[in-house]
């Protein structure tokens, strides 16, 4: 049984569906992707799993360890251990990237230095400098990484982890992953990229709100290889025999 | 003077500074509490004539030209009885390409009901450089009421920097009111952080009149008010010089029943010159609180770091 469990979840931003009974068991400890077009959900999904405000106004359910988790608040299932690390990351005027770090590990020790050298940001450089505007995109993506690194959590979602990181950078990223799923946590990644999708055991493929298909990445890939999605609404490639497995 | 001694720790105990720098004799010092002079130390070229009032210190401070006083000069402006009145004078000069730094702590950890009045006339010669940094410890039960005053006149080429911060205890009341002549290529740098609850009242009335060729002033104020505080900011910036540039920026987080307005005024009387000003009052950003309560802080936590970074240094 997967820890962190959708089952047929619904949500309806002003009045508009965005997700359409979304079914997915996330595996325990398992690196998974969803990926799809621009505007299938898959941020919605993310942004639903973590519970921000305006997104848990849901139907259906979202079970984690067997436990309904719909009727909690972003900090408390945060503290249960699902966390995001956001596309674009808040800026914060005067907090400072160590204490920004050491907020994330609420309480528990940290090596702030280590957790920053892990995603390519020398420590002497940026361990004072506020995590504000005058951090590029990319060193803000980092740093947003870091902090999840620090949580220590069950289930990371990491939306689009690779958007405005350096070419340099993006195998410290991958590496990363790689130490989240060491550490046990469940890794979920949002992407468009087919570089951040090879980086999972599992992916889904999301359209139109719905999951149209799953399975290993290796069959998914073909979505990227082709540029073809098969969905009712979009072109339905033949070549695809999905044999009832979405 | 083991009792001065005694007051002089008491007083920097609360402000996390270390009091044996009082005992380097490179670091200059004026130690007052209520109208006692507890401490003093001058420097060659720094001249500090200090008289004591029924109700405060009258002080007058020169750096003489050219002086160059390479460690920052220790202030302390302390009252630790719960009640009184504290009348601080100050007659400020710094001569022509002269160079100082202050670092000022006013104490008042016990206050019921004080009065801190601080009236300063402060003159910046060409070129010199003048850089404050006042920090106020007051006691948790809001019974503070704090005056600063100041008339600054910063000479061609000169630079004034001042920074005010009072996070540190309840405001109760301040009322901030500073004003600034620039000439040619000046610079002014005016800054307030500052955090209230309760009933705190803060009130800033900062001018800065950029009279002079490509002289250059920015005033920042952020401030933070929970429970019923209330603060008023009126920062006005008056270009009156050809090439002089401004800047008014302004933050104010506000929470649970706090109040806060912002009257940034730009005043451009030049073609050539050019002023901006940005003001910011709210609550606190929604995806800064979601990130850091996805981080498992608990919504109180989150408002808490995000103020603490807003105010820090």
């Amino acid at each position: 049984m997967g820890r962190l469990v959708l089952d047929n979840l619904k949500l309806s931003l002003g009045g508009k569906p965005i997700l359409n009974n979304v079914s997915i068991d996330f595996w325990d400890g398992h690196v998974h992707a969803v990926v799809g077009p621009n505007g299938a959900g898959k941020s919605t999904l993310a942004a639903t799993i973590v519970g921000l405000g305006g997104y848990t106004d849901v139907d259906g359910d979202i079970t984690f360890d067997g436990e309904s988790i719909c009727s909690l608040s972003v900090d408390e299932r945060a503290r249960k251990g699902i966390t995001l690390a956001w596309q674009e990351p808040a800026r914060f005027e005067g907090l400072t990237i160590r204490d920004f770090i050491k907020a994330s590990a609420h309480g528990n020790g940290v090596d702030v230095d280590a957790i920053l050298e892990q995603v390519g940001l020398d420590p002497g450089s940026y361990r004072s400098r506020a995590v504000d505007k005058t951090l590029s995109g990319g060193e803000r993506k980092k740093v947003e990484l870091a902090s999840i690194l620090a949580m220590k959590p069950k289930v990371a979602l990491l939306d689009e982890p690779d958007s405005g990181i350096d070419i340099e950078s993006i195998e410290r990223i991958f590496d990363a992953v790689r130490l989240l799923k060491e550490q046990g946590a469940t890794v979920i990644l949002i992407t468009h990229s087919l570089a951040v999708l090879n980086q999972a055991e599992h992916a889904f493929l999301m359209c139109h709100g719905k999951v149209v298909d799953k399975g290993p990445v290796a069959k998914i890939r073909h979505y990227f290889e082709d540029k073809c999605i098969p969905c009712d609404h979009k072109n339905t490639p033949e070549v695809y025999d999905l044999g009832g497995q979405v | 003077m083991s009792t001065k001694l005694n007051v002089i720790n008491d007083l920097y105990s609360y402000t996390q500074s270390n009091p044996h720098e009082l005992d380097d004799p490179e670091v200059a010092h004026l130690i007052i509490n209520e109208n006692h002079v507890l401490g003093m130390h001058a420097l060659p070229g720094l001249e500090v004539d200090v008289k004591e009032l029924d109700d405060g210190i009258k002080a007058a401070l020169t750096l003489t030209a050219g002086t160059v006083i390479a460690k920052p000069v220790h202030l302390c402006f302390g009252m630790t009885p719960e009640r009184g009145v504290q009348r601080i004078i100050m007659d400020v000069t710094i001569e022509a390409h002269a160079k100082i730094s202050l670092l000022a702590h006013c104490v008042f950890p016990f206050a019921v009901d004080v009065q801190h009045i601080m009236d300063a006339r402060i003159r910046i010669g060409e070129g010199a450089e003048y850089r404050y940094f006042e920090k106020h410890v007051h006691s948790p039960a809001g019974g503070v009421k704090v005056y600063p005053k100041a008339m600054v006149e910063v000479g061609p080429d000169a630079l004034f920097q001042t920074e005010f911060e009072l996070i540190q205890g309840r405001v109760g009341l301040i009322d901030i009111d500073y004003d600034a002549t620039c000439e040619a290529r000046s610079l002014l740098d005016m800054s307030a952080r500052i955090s209230g609850r309760a009933d705190d009242y803060i009130k800033i009335s900062e001018t800065a009149r950029l009279v002079g060729e490509r002289a250059k002033g920015v005033l920042t104020s952020k401030i933070a008010v929970r429970e019923k505080a209330r603060a008023e900011v009126y920062n006005k910036l008056i270009a009156t010089a050809p090439y002089a540039r401004g800047h008014v920026d302004c933050k104010e987080i506000v929470q649970d029943q706090g109040t806060a307005t912002a009257v940034p005024i730009v005043d451009v009387q030049n073609p050539k010159a050019h002023v901006t000003h940005e003001a910011a009052i709210g609550s606190v950003d929604n995806k800064q609180l979601e990130t850091l309560m996805s981080r498992g802080l608990t919504e109180d936590d989150a408002v808490e770091t995000i103020i603490n970074g807003l105010l820090s240094r």
